[in-house]
């Protein structure tokens, strides 16, 4: 009796620890402008546990450049204008609001007054002044510094009182508040002095102590132990409130499991470990549907993503490099005529129908149905067919053997390979298919499965290969983060990298087209350049486009306001808003 | 105990010979792809209809159910019956890589499909992929095994005979190969090797890699013997005759590693064949469309195909048996070397 009278008191004591560890939320100071979400409600309390691939490498929104860091560190961070990950369009966070000048140079941002970081200390423009300049610090080498730099000439930031910041770009540059969506703002009183001192990219690393590290975001750090998890608990300063003016975020804690692999993900989910699940496969989410009457959990199918996935072929200029066998086999990837008979002879329902478990959609450009604002809608989606490849073939001068095998003018047989990452289970079936649908235009097409960074080292550095199988995209609809793959001199150019210039008449157009959208300001002149660009690219068959994943996530039935988005992060965007259904039995029908 | 050792080796040449005529056992060709039929389970064979009883049995054609839009949910469709034929007129494929014929064991009229372990993600049948991709595994496994044998035998000998500096730098390579972190040596080789390699090219690759990577340990055991062996009487005294070192090598210890390296080889074979499971997740392996056991069960690495379609397990069924009759035959050897020992 004695014992479990103590046992229960140990309990009660340890609860008692776990509650009062979660702050409570702060009241509503006179003259805090909060931001209020009108069609917002839940209940305070509770905790949820996100399985994560890996361990994130850092916790300093500067300088973390992966997507497992940015999961965590976006829940800690905000933005002074945000993408509204469901709407896709922009709406004020931390800046109230702001205006754009007539010429579209100059932003003029209003910032929300009286509200605080997560350690309590006020937020005005002096952080945001200071967080533009640790962005642009060339030492730094911030991610984002591309972004802010244009023309090679920064963005001028000046002060114009304590909450009101402007911005001057060197030159108009469409949807600029879209600029701001991800940068999150820092506390100068926390981070001047190592960045005076010059170690700034070593802070905040995984192991900060949770004082150390504050920001504008719902979630404030509590604990991380190395290999397992973080745990995130509410910040009682957040700005934002619900329908019924309480302060946000409802969750008390928030914890980020490190699982290791897709495969385990799904398993801690179905075990009900963890309560939410994004980036399924269509194999895992079938998997969960059928699951579904073991147990309870809200599965949603979100169309689309933004990501494509495509057929590259290697139009580099090899000269300089001992790569004569890749240099001969340029010569059929250059000729048009083969490139659209590969895309006529690709079988892209079937793609569709057993890569994705139809759940995806076929792809004939690199804007597909999930960018509702930006798809050309058109742009020709021709149904396969072997009779109109063999056509092209047949007029680009190549014939057949008595084997069958396809010969070109010198009497070459069409032989080349596919490299795609081994690891890419989706990417190595896509190879299989489209292995088989050229074998029926008697070309000898081998797959390579490649190491992933062996591989992105043969693609952007060796140029060692034939064609290859990638994916790209998925970041935002808007077109200007399409422009590192566009325009002739991008990062991501990747059929044709390092050229001084565009090599062929429509690779110039393209180039102009992407410049030009760049810096028009009114939404249909843009899209006419944009469809124009789109029709370039699926006319010219750079890369031959194959298909898109639908966007598929999963969370547990107890998880409130649960909207997934087909922007990242799918289901966290609006971690500030997701609550704990008390009402709903705990753990109801999980095994 | 002698039927029991004729039954095994029987079936065990059984096995070899199914594998061998591959292109006549399977019904299909290994690469020819049902892009309607993803994930089909096994086709059941049925005896008896609304008129009784058949003593032929016969098929009928699975339909996926669209409306649950889950691959692998299929029903039978029952009003057309495919009755099954023998040495039917199928695909042409070549008779151990010689002969074209069109011939195969068994079969169904078209538009109906035999599937006897089910179809994998492309709706390739799966019983076909297991007879082919076994050619390759076995193959590679015993030539792997010949390889690592002839280069243990020899360089274990020559340690084993000659001793003293040559024993100890022949064991110091042992070692060093022994302590190798192979995996990144593997991933290092792959960097080098041309980006597409010919099925051959890649069969001899495999088998060159296993060989070399396991001479090591039989090339230790064929020294311990043959040390024990130099210092035999008989041994002894032919040397005191004057025979030459070929002629004791080749008259007295030769034939007594026979046995030795026969239940070696009967061990290392499924050790082998495994290893090329491993050597194909590199990418060092033959590559799709050519099945081998070990790209057939790369594709269940994925969780969900693994707990999902239970068919696609078949090639994990076939290196169980192989493995279990090769061990049971290390075990007809062992005891045979025992007792000659003795």
């Amino acid at each position: 009796m004695k014992l479990i009278a103590h046992l229960t008191l140990h309990v009660c004591l340890l609860a008692g620890i776990c509650f009062a560890a979660a702050p409570a939320p702060e009241a509503a100071k006179p003259g805090e402008e909060l931001a209020r979400d009108a069609d917002v409600s839940g209940q305070y309390g509770g905790h949820l546990t996100i399985g994560q691939r890996s361990e994130p490498k850092t916790l300093n929104p500067v300088t973390a450049t992966d997507a497992v860091s940015r999961e965590v560190i976006g829940r800690l961070m905000a933005d002074l204008i945000d993408i509204n990950r469901s709407t896709q369009q922009t709406e004020p966070a931390l800046a109230k609001s702001w205006k754009m000048s007539a010429d579209g140079k100059t932003f003029t941002l209003q910032l929300r007054k009286g509200i605080r970081f997560s350690d309590g200390y006020p937020f005005d423009a002096d952080d945001v002044l200071f967080s533009f300049k640790v962005y642009m610090d060339e030492a730094v080498d911030s991610p984002q510094r591309d972004l802010l730099i244009i023309d090679g000439k920064p963005m001028q930031v000046t002060k114009l009182d304590q909450y009101t910041v402007r911005f001057v770009l060197p030159r108009p540059y469409a949807a600029g508040e879209r600029l701001f969506d991800g940068l999150a703002m820092l506390p100068r009183h926390l981070l001047e002095k190592p960045y005076r001192e010059g170690h700034f990219a070593q802070t905040w690393g995984l192991n900060v102590a949770p004082g150390e590290i504050a920001g504008l975001g719902p979630f404030r750090l509590k604990q991380y132990t190395p290999g397992q998890q973080i745990v995130v608990e509410r910040n009682p300063y957040y700005w934002k409130v619900d329908a019924e003016n309480r302060r946000l975020p409802y969750l008390d804690e928030l914890a980020f499991l490190f699982v290791g692999t897709e495969d385990a993900q799904v398993m801690r989910f179905e075990a009900g470990e963890t309560d939410m699940i994004s980036r399924l496969s269509a194999e895992n989410y079938n998997l969960l549907v059928r699951e579904k009457s073991r147990m309870d959990s809200q599965l949603a199918d979100m169309g689309p993503s933004l990501e494509y996935n495509f057929l590259l072929f290697n139009l580099n200029d090899l000269s300089g490099k001992k790569l004569d066998e890749v240099a001969r086999k340029q010569t059929w990837f250059r000729d048009l005529k083969f490139r659209q008979a590969i895309s006529a002879a690709v079988d892209r329902e079937s793609i569709v129908r057993l890569v994705y478990g139809s759940r995806g959609a076929a792809l004939w450009g690199n804007v597909g149905p999930g960018n509702k604002l930006w798809v050309d809608q058109n742009l020709p989606h021709p149904q396969r067919s072997l009779e109109t490849a063999r056509q092209l073939l047949k007029s680009a001068g190549y014939s057949w053997n008595p084997a069958g095998l396809l010969v070109d003018a010198a009497g070459r047989p069409v032989e080349f390979s596919i490299v795609t990452s081994s690891s890419n289970s989706q990417r190595m079936k896509m190879a299989t298919l489209v292995q088989d649908d050229l074998s029926h235009l008697g070309m000898q097409v081998h797959v390579v499965p490649l190491e992933f960074r062996a591989m992105i080292d043969r693609i952007f550095q060796t140029f060692d290969y034939d064609t290859a199988i990638m994916g790209l995209g998925g970041g935002d609809a808007d077109p200007n983060p399409e422009m590192n793959v566009w325009t002739f001199n991008g990062t991501s150019h990747l059929w044709h990298l390092n050229e001084t210039e565009p090599a062929t008449a429509w690779e110039r157009e393209l180039d102009q087209l992407m410049q030009q959208q760049m810096v028009t300001l009114d939404y249909a002149k843009r899209k006419q350049l944009y469809d124009r660009a789109q029709q370039l690219i699926s006319d010219n068959l750079p890369f031959v486009f194959l298909g898109t994943p639908n966007i598929l996530a999963g969370a547990n039935v107890r998880v409130g306001n649960f909207h997934p988005a087909v922007l990242d992060p799918y289901t966290l965007w609006n971690a500030d808003e997701l609550y704990v259904r008390s009402s709903a039995p705990q753990n109801a029908g999980v095994r | 105990m002698r039927t029991k050792t004729l039954a095994l080796v029987a079936v065990i040449v059984g096995l070899h010979l199914v594998l061998l005529f591959a292109g006549f056992f399977a019904p299909y060709d290994a690469a020819s792809q049902n892009r309607d039929q993803p994930y089909a389970p096994p086709t059941r064979l049925h005896f008896i209809n609304a008129s009784g009883f058949h003593l032929r049995p016969f098929v009928y054609a699975w339909t996926a159910n669209t409306s649950s839009n889950q691959p692998g949910a299929y029903s039978e469709t029952r009003s057309v019956e495919y009755p099954l034929h023998f040495f039917v007129r199928g695909s042409s494929y070549k008779l151990v890589g010689i002969y074209e014929t069109s011939l195969h064991l068994f079969g169904v009229d078209e538009p109906g499909r035999i599937f006897l372990w089910g179809t994998d993600g492309y709706g390739r049948d799966e019983f076909s992929r297991v007879l082919y991709g076994g050619q390759i595994s076995v193959a590679a496994g015993i030539t792997a095994t010949l390889i690592a044998l002839l280069l243990g035998c020899i360089l274990g000998v020559i340690a084993g005979y000659y001793g003293r500096w040559v024993d100890e730098s022949l064991m110091g390579v042992t070692e060093l190969f022994l302590s190798l972190p192979w995996l990144y040596f593997l991933l290092g080789l792959r960097a080098f090797l041309p980006l597409h390699l010919s099925a051959i090219e890649t069969f001899f690759l495999l088998t060159g890699v296993i060989g070399m990577i396991g001479w090591a340990r039989p090339a230790r055991l064929i020294r311990g013997l043959v040390l024990s062996l130099r210092s035999r009487n008989y041994v002894l005294a032919a040397r005191g005759f004057g025979a030459s070192d070929f002629y004791v090598l080749r008259r007295h210890i030769l034939p007594e590693t026979f046995g030795l390296l026969l239940t070696q080889a009967a061990l290392l074979v499924p050790r082998y064949i495994a290893a090329e499971v491993m050597l194909s997740f590199f990418g060092l392996g033959v590559t799709e469309p050519i099945p081998s056991w070990g790209n057939m069960l790369g594709a269940l690495q994925q969780y969900s195909i693994l707990v999902s379609y239970a068919w696609l397990l078949a090639p994990a069924g076939a290196l169980v048996v192989t493995s279990v009759l090769y061990s049971s035959l290390a075990d007809v050897f062992h005891s045979r070397l025992e007792s000659s020992l003795t």
